[in-house]
């Protein structure tokens, strides 16, 4: 018998199992896949909590009814992978050997690694995050009777999973203040260490003027040290301070301790692996998939789902000593809430960024790419359904999993390039 | 990829104006580099860019801000002084570093 092993049962290592257990024949694998959770949460769904849209119910199911049948569930926490011996301990004491390795413990906030952060004077109180159950819940509480004044949403570093939900949030808090009379009782400021909206060119200047058409000010390339309670403010690196009344942070993320006590990570315990296989950079028999990884792609859901379309026929060509020849290109999809009923979506990969159009079927849609419309935001609930009637259980959406160049519109990019010197060095200045 | 003239030289850059050959790159074209966007390198800038292009050597990548801090011993605080507002676009540009990732 050979064993795989699977670390995590989140998004990316149950549609792993999913995908995997028809694949590989029962008399001669055996499947494990560890997990201390006996809850599985929709973590897009955090985005909604804040604001009373979903229920907490809503966002969480059994970890078990998503494990297919002849895969065993371990209870369990990684302590350490021995990779030299090919073996996982558990905190409790357990040893789980393994032929073949799959990561797929995605990562997590860590407000203790900014200064001043998790203070228990502040922490829940005026400095809140949503990116986790507990956090999303005790926002929502404070929202229901805030009485306004300064709503900081502040982005910590990069990179960080959902990459776009903080500015989700801050187009959704325009919106419910806007609902509930208060608007001009609020002022809302974005901060982020990136120098603009988003990361890449198209999408950050069409989401900045977003933010701006909602009067939110941006406060770029806010790099943070730390916060401070009395007075309440946000201080950067270079001596900026940004008062506030609350703050919304995305604390700093990283990928699991063990993955750094096992020596498998990088600076913010990402594995690192071949971008387009996911196989370890050091072993031949570890993969790190979802947000495990230290992909350049964003840390998403969208992004796991469409590597696992390729993963599965890469795995077995891997295992059976051939070449493995599904290249994963990065793709991501994201829809991006813009608030009152409407949202965004955007569509990319490693090497294009996104552009507008048409998706999935170029010319038709339904979806715009990069434009607010109604369907967009009907897109992003439906998603929910998707999540755990399709995804999970690894049924074939009918979605293309490499990104296609078909539906959109290149001439946006068609921006002079490099026409003056004195333009290129403002960029970098 | 268009091409430039910096201290004298043709270099290929891309549309920011970011060497796209490290190997083009040496200490003359890095002061003019610096020079472009007001720095004037001492020898703590120096000593930032040298680990840059070492660690680019071995690595295979730009290090980022948090790198250049917790590997290289730059505090980001320091690297805020030196190169002022985007210390991570400025210590790649004048390294003559594809920017550092991170940002997706
Ligand atoms: C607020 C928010 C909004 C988001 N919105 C979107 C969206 O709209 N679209 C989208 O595509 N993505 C979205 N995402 C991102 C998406 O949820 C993640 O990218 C996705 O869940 C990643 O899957 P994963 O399997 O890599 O990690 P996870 O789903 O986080 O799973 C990791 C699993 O590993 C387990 N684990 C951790 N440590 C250990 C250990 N030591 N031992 C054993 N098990 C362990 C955890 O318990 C967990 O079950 C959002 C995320 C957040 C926080």
């Amino acid at each position: 018998m050979k064993r795989l092993l699977v670390l995590g049962a989140g998004t990316a290592g149950t549609m792993a199992v999913n995908k995997l257990r028809p694949r590989l024949s029962v008399d001669e694998w055996q499947m494990t896949v560890v997990e201390p959770s006996d809850v599985h949460r929709y973590q897009p769904g955090y985005l909604f909590l804040p604001f009373g849209a979903y229920t907490p119910e809503e966002t969480f199911d059994d970890t078990d009814r998503y494990i297919p049948e002849g895969v065993e569930r371990v209870r369990g926490e990684v302590d350490v992978v021995k990779p030299e011996e090919n073996v996982v301990e558990l905190v409790d004491g357990r040893t789980l050997p393994y032929d073949y390795l799959i990561i797929a413990t995605g990562t997590t906030p860590r407000p203790d690694e900014t200064p001043g952060m998790d203070d228990d004077a502040v922490w829940r109180k005026t400095v809140h995050e949503f990116y986790t159950f507990e956090g999303a819940m005790a926002l929502r509480d404070t929202l229901a009777d805030w009485p306004g004044g300064r709503l900081v949403v502040h982005v910590t570093e990069m990179p960080i999973k959902c990459p776009v939900a903080p500015l989700e949030f801050t187009f959704l808090a325009d919106a419910f203040f806007a609902e509930k009379g208060m608007r001009d009782k609020v002022e809302i400021v974005y901060a982020t260490p990136l120098e603009g909206a988003f990361t890449k060119p198209v999408a950050s200047s069409l989401l900045g003027g977003m933010l701006e058409e909602r009067s939110i000010s941006l406060e770029p390339d806010f790099m943070i040290e730390r916060v401070d309670s009395e007075p309440a403010q946000i201080v950067s690196m270079d001596e900026r301070e940004v008062p506030f009344d609350l703050l919304v942070t995305v604390p700093l993320n990283m990928g699991a301790d063990f993955i750094a006590r096992s020596g498998l990570g990088d600076d913010l315990n990402y594995v690192p692996v071949d971008k387009h296989t996911l196989l370890s950079d050091k072993y031949d028999n570890i993969f790190a998939i979802g947000d495990a990884s230290n992909i350049p792609a964003s840390k998403a859901g969208s992004v796991a789902h469409f590597s696992m379309d390729l993963f599965p026929e890469n795995f077995i060509q891997h295992i059976n000593g051939q070449p493995m020849t599904h290249f994963f290109d990065g793709h991501a999809n994201c829809f991006i809430e813009s608030g009152r009923g409407k949202g965004m979506l955007i569509d990319f990969n490693y090497d294009t960024e996104p552009l507008p159009g048409k998706y999935p079927l170029p010319g038709v849609g339904p979806f715009s790419l990069l434009k607010e419309t109604e369907i967009n935001h009907l897109g992003k609930l439906a998603f929910r359904w998707m999540y755990w009637n399709m995804l999970l259980k690894g049924t074939e959406l009918p979605l293309p999993a490499l990104m296609s160049m078909a539906g959109k519109n290149t001439s946006v990019l068609e921006t002079p390039v490099l026409d003056s010197t004195d333009k290129e060095l403002e960029a970098v200045r | 990829m268009p091409n430039t003239t910096i201290a004298g030289r043709d270099v290929a850059v891309d549309d920011e104006g970011f060497l796209t050959d490290p190997s083009q790159w040496d200490e003359t074209l890095a002061a003019e580099l610096a020079t472009n966007i007001g720095i004037e390198m001492t020898d703590d800038h120096w000593a930032v860019i040298k680990f840059l292009r070492d660690d680019y050597a071995t690595q295979g990548e730009t290090a980022t801000t948090r790198r250049v801090d917790k590997v290289g011993g730059f505090p980001v605080k320091q690297q805020f002084v030196l190169f002022p507002k985007k210390p991570a676009k400025k210590m790649s540009y004048i390294a003559g570093l594809p920017k550092p990732h991170g940002c997706v």
